[in-house]
C-alpha cells in the first residue's frame, strides 16, 4: 500500500523487460501471437488482439537498446545499495 | 482541537483560489482564447530588473562610465538570451504552453466545477464548446477540464491526510511525503492503465494524456469531502459521504466521457455495429467504476 515512486520504476522496469524478452519466432508464433499469422483486412478495425500485438512489437524494437543501459544502471545501483 | 486546524486547511483551501482571482483579473489585454497572464508582467519585469539593479547604486559615475554601460547592455542581452534557450528547451520536454490552458481558470469556474463534482445530477449540457476547433478556455466553459483543482485536491488530500493521521496520533513528518508519493504513483498507473485500454479499442477520441490526468484528479475533491466528514461525525459520516461522492463522480464520469468516447462512432459516420459501441461503453464503465474503488482505497486508512 505504501508506494513509493521507486517502486513504481522498478515495477515498469520489469514489466518492460518481460515484453523484451518475448521472442517473435521462438515464442508468439507458437502460441498463434505473431503478425503473419494475424492478418487483418484492410479498412477494418484492428481487434484489439491485433493492437496487443503491435504494442509487443513496438515495444521490443523501441526498448531494446535503451533497456539494455537502464539494466545496467539498474545493476549496478543494487549492487551498491542493496 | 480538530476545529482551528480544520478552519486552517479551509483557510489554505480559500486562499489559492483568491489569490488565482487577483492574477487573473489584472493581467495583460485579453488574447482571444485566455488571458495569459503568466509571460507579459514577467518578462518586462525581467529586463527591466536587469537595468535597475546596477544603476539604483547611489554613484551615478557608475551609469556615465561608457564602459559599464556597454557591459550591462552586454549582461542583460547575455540574460535575456539564455532565458530564451531555456524556454525553448523546456518546451521541448513539458509542454508548457499547452499546460498553460489548463489553469486558465477562475473563482466562478472552480465554484461551480466542484459544485459539478458533487452534484452532477442536474446539469444538462455536458458538451465542451470550441472555438474554431481549438476548445475554449476553462474559464469560460464549464465542462472544459483543467488542472488547477486535480492539482489543489491533490495537495490538500496530502494535508488533509496528515491531519487525519494527526488526531489519531499517528502522524510523523515522513507519513506526509509516503502519503503523497503513494497517490501519485496511484495516479500515474491509473492514467497509464486508461492510456492503454484507450490505445487497445482504437478510440479515435481527442481525449490527450493531460485531459486524462485532469479527470484523474477529480476524485481527490470527493476524497477530501469524505475524509472531512469522518473526522467529523465518525465512521457512519465518513460512509455516508463517501457513498455520496462516489456514486456523484461515478454519474459524472459516465457522462464527461460518453461524450468523448462514445460520440465518436456516430460522428464518423462509421455504421453503428453493436459489438464495437459495447466495447466502448464497457470501457466508460470501468474507467468510471475505477474511480469509487480508487477513493476507498485511498481513504479508508484514514479514518478509525
Amino acid at each position: 500500500m505504501a508506494f513509493t515512486l521507486y517502486a513504481l520504476i522498478q515495477a515498469v522496469i520489469l514489466g518492460v523487460n518481460a515484453v523484451a524478452v518475448l521472442h517473435e519466432e521462438r515464442f508468439l508464433s507458437k502460441i498463434g501471437w505473431s503478425v503473419d499469422q494475424n492478418v487483418g483486412g484492410f479498412g477494418e478495425e484492428p481487434g484489439i488482439k491485433i493492437q496487443l500485438i503491435n504494442l509487443v512489437r513496438s515495444v521490443r524494437t523501441v526498448m531494446r537498446v535503451p533497456l539494455i543501459a537502464v539494466n545496467a544502471v539498474c545493476i549496478v545501483l543494487l549492487l551498491l545499495f542493496g | 482541537m480538530a476545529y482551528p486546524a480544520q478552519s486552517g486547511f479551509r483557510q489554505r483551501k480559500l486562499q489559492p483560489k483568491m489569490r488565482m482571482r487577483t492574477t487573473s483579473t489584472d493581467g495583460a489585454e485579453p488574447s482571444p482564447l485566455f488571458e495569459d497572464t503568466s509571460a507579459g508582467p514577467g518578462a518586462a519585469g525581467y529586463s527591466r530588473g536587469q537595468d535597475k539593479g546596477p544603476g539604483a547604486y547611489p554613484a551615478q559615475t557608475l551609469l556615465s562610465d561608457p564602459m559599464s554601460n556597454l557591459a550591462m547592455a552586454y549582461g542583460s542581452s547575455l540574460a535575456s538570451q539564455g532565458k530564451e534557450m531555456v524556454d525553448k528547451n523546456l518546451d521541448r520536454f513539458i509542454p508548457i504552453s499547452k499546460l498553460k490552458y489548463y489553469f486558465a481558470v477562475d473563482t466562478i469556474y472552480v465554484g461551480k466545477k466542484l459544485g459539478l463534482l458533487v452534484f452532477p445530477y442536474m446539469h444538462e449540457n455536458w458538451e465542451v464548446s470550441y472555438q474554431q476547433d481549438t476548445p475554449v478556455a476553462p474559464r469560460f466553459d464549464i465542462n472544459a477540464p483543467d488542472l488547477y483543482i486535480p492539482v489543489m485536491g491533490f495537495i490538500t488530500y496530502v494535508l488533509v491526510a496528515g491531519l487525519a493521521l494527526g488526531t489519531q496520533n499517528r502522524f510523523t513528518p515522513e507519513i506526509l511525503g509516503m502519503q503523497a508519493s503513494s497517490a501519485l504513483v496511484w495516479l500515474i498507473i491509473e492514467v497509464l492503465a486508461t492510456l492503454l485500454s484507450l490505445y487497445l479499442v482504437t478510440v479515435n477520441t481527442d481525449l490527450t494524456t493531460i485531459d486524462l490526468v485532469a479527470f484523474s484528479g477529480y476524485k481527490y475533491v470527493g476524497m477530501i469531502v469524505g475524509v472531512v466528514a469522518g473526522l467529523l461525525f465518525g465512521r457512519t459520516g465518513y460512509y455516508l459521504t463517501l457513498l455520496w461522492c462516489c456514486v456523484s463522480i461515478f454519474v459524472f464520469m459516465i457522462r464527461t466521457l460518453r461524450l468523448k468516447i462514445l460520440s465518436e462512432a456516430a460522428a464518423e459516420g462509421v455504421l453503428v455495429r453493436g459489438a464495437k459501441n459495447q466495447l466502448r461503453m464497457y470501457l466508460t464503465m470501468s474507467i468510471a467504476a475505477a474511480q469509487p474503488i480508487f477513493m476507498y482505497w485511498l481513504t479508508f486508512h484514514l479514518v478509525r
